[in-house]
């Protein structure tokens, strides 16, 4: 291979060097085909099912949610009617941070950056018209996971669904909104433990409900390298499997129902390698340490897409082919469910347009472009099979390293990782900055002159948050007081208790409940957090 | 002003948003520029800013907002710099502020506006400039 020395090195992102060529020894000289197996069957490299998007196309998932409830009702209908097959629920500041809408902390947020809810009732209009059967929910919620979450599930019953067979999802990753995003509430100990209380709450009452997506995507857009933006991913998976595990439940009774959420930009190659790495390390940490027994526990099922961190504020229409470059990858990369940041996100709210072209682009992969057809097509290439191999090697090593330094909960309680991350990040602006590494139209390919682009604001109208208001206080003095009351003290004192808090959750919200009410009720016991500023 | 002292800079996180990337790496810009660089993490108030500027007694006041209240935030954020003193200190602002919206930020007296994707070496530059 002396032909290929003269090549100048290059290095990827998770810091591995990329060869000119590969071939057979490569993959052997990194750890062989051990790894590699066959779709549906342990490792799962190759996908988590064996005929994957031959028996059902991933879900498409696109993030929505402005104003209030009716708002995004309507929305959510545009898109289903233009082919999406789930939701992804984009909530406004004052919710994810568990406040009201009349919270004076919430005044100029409410309805802005995505759907404001209070109460049970918004849950009610938001979801009108749409069957929670074919059409599969994802709340991205954190901090204020419990009450959402009870909400949905009492929608649902309330609608006449057999919550037993109800599915959707919830983000529910308050491990990362430390690390990233921002929208916590409670310290760490009892934020942990309240994911815990949705974990083992719904192995119990909503059996196919997975109350959990551990985020690596904001991990990623907070400056982790992609192996970093896994490893991490799945500490913090271990964090929440060994608070459930403590309680008693046996893994397999939970660990079908954890979900991942990761993002995609960058190389497309260390991308695909990132996800088949990804889905043969899960299976082993949930086999080898865990003891998981049934299969359903050892798979990584992801949404991967989004991208936000990849896209550019200059020349936003390039983001479309942004945007089709990491659905390819995706879907080479055997995701469950996409979601792609739209064109124009970098400067507002995505447009109904917008929306649509990203849908169109993946649905492009699978009518015209043959994605759904083979499982993992890009398996038994030399270079992705020793990518594979050595991005496993890395996420293995984060991990050890995480492990050895106190563990992933300690290091984020102390500010460690934020550090970590944000130093990388800074690394990054700057070799952006300097033309080291390369983004086109940002310091290549510049329109001169040209910063912001034409694009369409989504309008953010303060009558909005006004009729809201208003609906939280008509919602206020229709509800039954005492029972609100007896809801409430009922969920502090299972909280002060060290009781799961779903049970008294569920009663609270059937009450009308509002978020606000019920947050409070749980920072008197829990306190609040306090951030560490460390970057 | 003493000769010997670094030019301080608040740095706040306005509001609800937690999107602190842009914040912390500019915050590092800046420190390596050679400035002192408080930075107040997330969920500040206009009140808690202005509180947090007085007691640093910064010469200036910096806000990262990707979230869009930027404007309501700095309209109540205004009188209560100029009651806590700091009404002829360099006030600065960044992240995603529509185009629109820059002559209203600069007439409440934002100086330095800065959307996303401006260069590190800029924001630097126009506080060298700019502080007095």
């Amino acid at each position: 291979m002396s032909d290929f020395k003269e090549a100048k090195p290059v290095v990827n992102e998770s810091g591995i060097e990329i060869q000119t060529v590969y071939g057979p020894d490569d993959v052997e000289r990194t750890g062989g085909t051990t790894m590699v197996g066959r779709p549906g069957e342990y490792p799962f490299t190759r996908g988590i099912h064996p005929l994957m998007y031959r028996k059902q196309p991933w879900t498409m998932r696109q993030y929505t949610g402005f104003g209030n409830a009716a708002d995004t009702n309507q929305r959510f209908h545009y898109l289903i009617q233009n082919g999406q097959t789930g939701l992804n629920v984009a909530f406004d500041l004052p919710t994810q941070c568990g406040l009201d809408s009349d919270d004076p902390l919430a005044e100029g947020e409410v309805g802005r950056v995505g759907m404001a809810v209070d109460t049970l009732h918004d849950f009610e209009v938001a979801f009108d018209g749409v069957d929670l059967e074919k059409i599969t929910v994802s709340l991205t919620i954190n901090g204020a996971a419990p009450q959402l979450i009870a909400m949905y599930l009492a929608m649902a019953e309330k609608r006449g669904y057999d919550v037993k067979r109800l599915r959707g999802t919830a983000q529910n990753d308050i491990l990362k909104e430390f690390i990233g995003r921002g929208t916590w509430i409670y310290p760490v100990g009892p934020s942990i433990r309240l994911v815990g209380d949705t974990i083992e709450y719904c192995a119990h009452h909503a059996p196919k409900y997975s109350p959990v997506s551990v985020c690596g995507y904001h991990i990623r857009e907070s400056g982790a390298d992609p192996a970093q933006e896994m490893a991490y991913a799945f500490c913090i998976a271990r964090a929440y499997a060994d608070e459930v595990v403590r309680r008693g439940l046996p893994i397999d009774e939970f660990a079908g129902r954890l979900s991942f959420n990761f993002n995609i930009f960058g190389n497309l190659f260390e991308q695909v390698a990132k996800f088949r790495a990804g889905r043969g390390l899960w299976a082993s940490i949930m086999r080898d340490e865990y003891h998981a027994t049934k299969p359903g526990s050892m798979w990584m099922r992801m949404i991967a897409g989004g991208g936000g961190g990849g896209l550019t504020l200059e020349q936003p229409e390039v983001n479309i082919v942004r945007g089709a470059y990491y659905a390819l990858i995706s879907a080479l990369s055997g995701a469950q469910t996409m979601a792609l940041c739209c064109y124009d996100e970098a400067y507002t709210i995505p447009s109904e347009y917008a929306q649509r072209i990203s849908l169109r682009t993946m649905q492009l992969l699978i009518e015209e472009m043959g994605l759904t057809e083979t499982v993992d097509p890009l398996g038994g290439s030399w270079y992705v099979e020793t990518l594979t191999n050595q991005m496993r090697e890395r996420m293995r090593a984060i991990i050890a390293e995480t492990d050895a330094n106190g563990g992933i909960v300690q290091q984020v309680a102390s500010g460690e990782i934020q550090a970590g991350v944000s130093a990388q990040a800074y690394k990054m602006a700057r070799a952006i900055e300097n033309g080291g590494f390369r983004k086109v139209g940002v310091n290549c390919y510049r329109q001169e002159g040209e910063q912001y682009a034409e694009v369409e604001l989504h309008p953010y109208r303060d009558d909005d948050a006004r009729a809201q208001i208003a609906s939280l206080d008509a919602v206020r003095g229709q509800r039954d007081a005492a029972a609100v009351s007896r809801a409430l003290s009922a969920l502090k004192s299972a909280a002060s208790r060290g009781e799961n808090v779903m049970p008294a959750m569920m009663d609270a919200v059937k009450a009308y409940a509002s978020v606000g009410e019920i947050t409070q009720e749980l920072v008197e016991v829990y306190g609040r957090y306090q951030e560490p500023v460390r970057f | 002003m003493n000769q010997e002292r670094k030019i301080r800079i608040v740095l706040g996180k306005p509001g609800l948003d937690g999107h602190d990337h842009g914040a912390k790496v500019v915050a590092r810009a800046l420190m390596e520029a050679g400035f002192e660089v408080i930075y107040t993490g997330l969920r500040q108030t206009p009140a808690s800013i202005a509180k947090i500027a007085r007691e640093h007694d910064a010469d200036v006041v910096a806000l990262s907002s990707m979230a869009g209240s930027h404007l309501d935030f700095c309209r109540k954020l205004k009188p209560m710099l100029e009651q806590s003193g700091l009404g002829n200190r360099l006030w600065i602002i960044g992240g995603n502020i529509p185009k629109a919206d820059q002559e209203d930020l600069r007439a409440l007296g934002f100086k330095g506006v800065f959307p996303s994707s401006s260069r590190l070496d800029d924001i630097v530059a126009f506080v060298e400039a700019n502080v007095r």
